[in-house]
């Protein structure tokens, strides 16, 4: 009898070990540590420069832009600001499924952490720089409501010493109207139509320049690590997966949720990179809102951004042509572009429901639940496959969402 | 005796102690074979990767190589073409399309890419080029010169 006795007991340790080596529950594949590190901020390149906006990076133009933000004379009405609807406190964004100024829009409000990152902006990307973003809801009629001579007046009146630091010597604005744009009342409309054309440039190129000085002030919002963050740079500094501590340390749920997400769900197809999205255009089947204009998304960006007198290639970005890439080899005409919307980070997502351009989604179950269905697309086609989540599975995932807001 | 006792004691305890390690490993067995039932995700055949291929139809060899040393994600970038005849000429007379997208992801490529400029000897630059997320990626290039038009596809792992 006595020889069995090494043999069982070689046994029993080879099979203790071949256990604890086996079942470490944190073993992830090398690729997906590789994948991990790449969603994690470690991965985040500086900020990119913005060669259309020359204040890009002038701290008197972010002073200026910052004070900009949060004035809400910058409404002829004096009731909104950037920051009414982006507010400060909130991640920039309002709670709310449509943004409200002067009147209600028909999308979702954006938050603006690593906006500056994106080479597109707005939902449908229908503007290709911050400062011709900042411009749109300005003259949009249900958000500020002014209008671009408007804003000329109120600089000079308010601004000028601050703005002739920066950009130059403020036009004669004597001979302009108090008010007149493209986008206003009709008599706006006149008014701008109107006015000689080196005195509309005079005006385009103020208004411009109010813009580049909010792009300027809102570089500076750049995405906070989160407990995914620290729980990546823990995984990628150590070889033993045991390692994270702390709030870096994550529950199994939250590793599960983490492998669905790069794994099964497919999240990470669009929801990639260190800020999480793509900054392409994709038809996820989200449905249409009772009582809005039918919104195909990206289709009607297209020949808007192409059609925007302050694009990349237009005579008030002091970008040349050649540094123009995105708005150059941009996908126009295609079928894939109806109805496309841009993925939005999901940095701090969990904690800023309702979700989707349009505020469709109360909740990240909501969330989870559609993209599981994978419903057919109101108008083109939806790139999603139903993906058979269990009920633990959708926990799992919603578990993992919210180590991206912590 | 009293020896004879505590052995067998510790036999028993021993045999014991060996069911449970057998036990544990046919559910360690059971557990590796479903593993390996469920194929992984990831796995693929292998796809053809390399740089230079000849074209659908046999009228030409392509080759592609990126002007930077480091394919970058989410970045535009340019990349060249090289087009030779099957047997060797160099084609610097060719129109070429570019194309394609990630097959696994039911998506085309984010940019629309264009040849913007002939760079002699068979050779074309391609600028506007992004890839937007690691994975397997397709480069489509159809390429019509007075030889006729031809499809060639790479397969890029990022």
């Amino acid at each position: 009898m006595r020889p069995r006795r090494p043999a069982w007991c070689s046994a029993a340790i080879l099979v203790s070990t071949l256990a604890l080596g086996g079942c470490g529950g944190e073993d992830f594949s090398e690729a997906e540590k590789a994948t991990i590190a790449s969603l994690s901020l470690a991965s985040l390149p500086p900020l990119p420069p913005d060669p259309s906006n020359k204040y890009a990076d002038d701290p008197a133009a972010a002073a200026l832009g910052a004070t900009l933000f949060f004035d809400q004379r910058l409404s002829p009405d004096g009731v909104v600001a950037c920051g009414t609807c982006h507010l400060i406190d909130r991640q920039f964004q309002d709670d709310l499924p449509l943004g409200r100024g002067v009147g209600v829009g028909n999308r979702r409000t954006m938050p603006l952490a690593g906006v500056a990152w994106g080479p597109w902006f707005f939902w449908d990307g229908r503007r290709d720089s911050l400062w011709a973003q900042a411009l749109t809801p300005l003259e949009d009629r249900r958000e500020h409501a002014g209008t671009r001579a408007f804003y000329a007046h109120f600089i000079a009146d308010n601004f000028a010493e601050r703005y002739e630091r920066i950009f130059g010597k403020l036009p004669d604005l004597s001979a302009v109207p108090s008010s007149a744009g493209p986008f206003g009342t009709e008599a706006e409309q006149s008014a701008w139509t109107a006015m000689p054309a080196d005195q509309q440039d005079e005006v385009n190129r103020v208004f411009a320049n109010l813009g580049k000085a909010i792009a300027a002030f809102e570089r500076s919002i750049a995405p906070e690590e989160t407990r995914f963050d620290r729980f990546a740079k823990a995984l990628a500094a150590k070889e033993n997966p045991e390692d994270p501590q702390g709030d870096a340390a994550f529950a199994p749920e939250e590793i599960a949720g983490l492998k669905l997400f790069i794994g099964k769900a497919a999240c990470a197809t669009c929801h990639t990179g260190p800020r999480l999205t793509d900054d392409s255009f994709h038809n996820t089947g989200v449905p249409p809102v009772e009582g809005l204009p039918e919104d195909l998304g990206r289709e009607t960006a297209v020949a808007q951004v192409s059609a925007d007198p302050f694009n990349c290639f237009g005579r008030y970005s002091d970008a040349p042509p050649e540094s123009c890439g995105e708005l150059r080899f941009m996908v126009k005409d295609n079928a894939r572009m109806t109805r496309a919307f841009k993925p939005p980070s999901l940095r701090g997502a969990a904690t800023r429901p309702p979700y989707m351009h349009s505020g469709q989604f109360k909740s990240l179950e909501e969330v989870v639940d559609h993209y599981d269905r994978a419903p057919a697309a109101p108008s083109g086609e939806t790139e999603l496959h139903p993906l058979s989540l269990s009920e633990r599975e959708r926990q799992q995932l919603i578990a993992f969402l919210k180590t991206l807001a912590e | 005796m009293i020896y004879r006792t505590v052995e067998r004691a510790e036999e028993d305890v021993l045999r014991s102690i060996g069911l449970y390690a057998l036990a544990l490993v046919v559910l360690l067995g059971l557990a590796f074979g479903a593993y390996l039932l469920v194929p992984p995700v990831a796995q693929k055949p292998e796809l053809d990767t390399s740089r230079e291929r000849t074209t659908a139809d046999g009228l030409y060899v392509a080759a592609i190589a990126p002007e930077a040393a480091e394919i970058k994600q989410r970045e535009l970038q340019s990349w060249t073409i090289t087009v030779k005849t099957a047997a060797g000429q160099p084609v610097s007379d060719a129109t070429i399309k570019v194309d394609g997208g990630m097959p696994d992801h039911n998506h085309g490529l984010p940019t629309a890419p264009e040849v913007t400029e002939n760079l002699g000897e068979g050779r074309y630059r391609i600028e506007g080029i992004k890839f937007s997320m690691s994975g397997w990626w397709e480069l489509r290039f159809d390429i019509t010169s007075p030889a006729g038009t031809d499809t060639v596809t790479f397969n890029l792992v990022l």
